[in-house]
């Protein structure tokens, strides 16, 4: 059976995105900055799908700008408010310690060009506390940017309140809610939110589309300059037939999200109910604050990336944080910041659930892992050790 | 192109030697859990012949690959012969590994020459202390 259980790292194409954009695949390719009325038909459709996102975040049109994707959103973004901050001398920067690379790198290169910037805890269960964002803000802080929810462990942040603060010290907030968008209701003007990030292919568009959403008064500086697309912020010939699939697959799954995560809870539950029965397991981040679909678990005294290996080798496809697949030596950021040992960080393994999947592929994966763990526990030395009293359990 | 070669997958699914050995002549342990491998190769020597070999491995798919291939050609060979196994010889007879790999077959070689050190050392045989030095891997000397 196979099983595609990685929908945090991308999606299929849903039906609706794909039957929305291959008009602008094939008849209708005209360029939207062309005069002519053949190509305004291409420009008809940008603004549509502009309207239509604008709609589902409760933005303004002009409020949204399409990108390359998430981490072109959260460079345009975060560079943009340093850049501003820079002009008024506030060169201190906020964020947290399981941020995306988009994020984590753009605030390293800042930090080289003299910015200063707090990363802040996200404690055992994953939440960055309000409390740690207030204690964090300085008279120099220029933006605070905190993920919308984990790409790893899929716990949710307290946006709104975070947001609120934000706005009451008159600091720019943005949040990269790749995660998030088309799996949980986003409004931008209720949430405090002034800059948000989203990426097409995490809700059934094509990879290689995105979303900078930047509140009216929000300067933004060009990641890509040239021509005068996107009014001016974003050069480049837009990707017209990925925007028309981006809006089309976010209205489908805003549409349907209620019955998305209706159908997805209990198949994660399930999940993590079976799976935990496995000894030494643990669940990776607060269940409280969740996103719906992703599964996050460590099991001491095996690596990941074999165990992802054996899965796949049973039509399973999952991900890890275990050094060997990030290709560092160093095992996950986002599970070493929730305070996990880098000996158990090794064996993780993110399973995320999507409504495409059934309970008959939840079952053949509750069937599989338990198997595999065992399998590899069975040639493992540092698991000897642990059964033998040699080694102190971790979990 | 698949991450791994055939022979890697076969090696991995498939693992040749794997368990203990209870009675062994020789028992060498390489690599760091912190690291995210570890390899603990076991050596049955008879008249100098490593009669039996098997391995235990924490890590990676090329990890345990790398130590089911080492043991199967150390096995049966004459224990110096054994110590000349390199790790180049161990990704050649596995198809080649990823360059980010590599390190999986140079712990393969120094867990064969750990159990043959410890081998000689319980039988009090005299050798070259520089020549059967096991390094520290890259990131446990970083620490």
């Amino acid at each position: 059976m196979f099983v595609y259980a990685d929908n945090a790292a991308t999606t299929s194409v849903s039906k609706a995105a794909l039957d929305a954009m291959m008009p602008y695949l094939t008849d209708l390719y005209g360029n939207p900055s062309s005069l002519y009325a053949f190509a305004q038909k291409a420009t008809e459709a940008l603004a549509d799908a502009r309207k239509t996102v604008a709609e589902l975040i409760n933005a303004e049109p002009r409020e949204i700008y399409f990108t390359s994707g998430g981490s072109e959103a959260d460079n345009q973004a975060i560079v943009s408010a340093a850049l501003v901050g820079k002009r008024k001398g506030k060169m201190h920067l906020i964020s947290t310690k399981f941020e995306h690379h988009a994020v984590l790198h753009t605030l390293k290169r800042l930090e080289k060009e003299g910015f200063e910037v707090t990363l802040l805890d996200v404690h055992e269960d994953g939440v960055v506390r309000l409390e740690d964002v207030e204690a964090a803000i300085r008279e120099d802080t220029a933006l605070v940017t905190v993920m919308f929810a984990n790409n790893e462990i899929g716990t949710v942040q307290p946006i709104t309140e975070i947001g609120a603060l934000c706005r009451s010290k008159g600091i720019p907030f943005h949040t990269d809610a790749v995660q998030a968008a088309g799996h949980m209701p986003i409004d931008v003007k209720a949430m405090n939110i002034d800059m948000l990030s989203i990426s097409g292919h995490k809700f059934h568009a094509p990879k290689g589309v995105g979303v900078l959403y930047a509140k009216r008064n929000m300067p933004l500086f060009n990641i890509i300059e040239g021509g005068a697309q996107e009014r001016g912020k974003r050069a480049g010939t837009e990707n017209v037939a990925g925007i028309v699939a981006l809006a089309a697959a976010l209205k489908e799954s805003c549409e349907n999200m209620e019955a998305n995560t209706d159908k997805i809870i209990p198949m994660r539950d399930k999940l993590f109910a079976e799976l935990s029965k496995i000894p030494h397991s643990k669940i990776n981040g607060s269940l409280e604050h969740h996103v719906p679909g992703t599964v996050n678990m460590c099991f001491e005294g095996i690596e990941g990336e074999s165990l992802l290996l054996m899965l796949d080798s049973y039509g399973i496809c999952a991900s890890s944080g275990s050094a060997c697949t990030s290709g560092s030596l160093d095992p996950s950021h986002v599970l070493l910041a929730i305070g996990l040992p880098h000996e158990v960080a090794h064996g993780s393994l993110r399973l995320s659930i999507g409504e495409y999947n059934t309970m008959e592929q939840i079952d053949h994966i509750i069937d599989t892992v338990p198997k595999v763990v065992e399998y590899l526990r069975n040639m493992s030395p540092v698991w000897d050790e642990l059964v033998k009293g040699e080694r102190p359990h971790l979990i | 192109m698949a991450l791994y070669s055939e022979k890697v997958m076969d090696h991995f699914q498939n693992p040749r030697n794997v368990g203990k050995i209870d009675d062994a002549d020789g028992i060498g342990e390489v690599g760091n859990a912190k690291c995210g491998d570890i390899m603990r190769m076991y050596i049955k020597v008879n008249d100098g012949i490593i009669t039996d070999c098997k391995f235990n491995t924490f890590g990676c798919g090329s990890a345990i690959a790398t130590s089911s291939m080492a043991t199967e050609l150390i096995k049966g060979k004459p224990v110096e012969e054994a110590l000349k196994l390199s790790n180049q010889a161990v990704v050649e007879a596995l198809d080649g590994l990823p360059t980010h790999k590599i390190h999986c077959s140079v712990l393969a070689e120094e867990a064969v020459r750990a159990a043959v050190k410890d081998y000689y050392d319980k039988n009090g045989i005299a050798y070259d202390p520089e020549a059967l030095k096991v390094s520290d891997c890259e990131a446990c000397s970083m620490e």
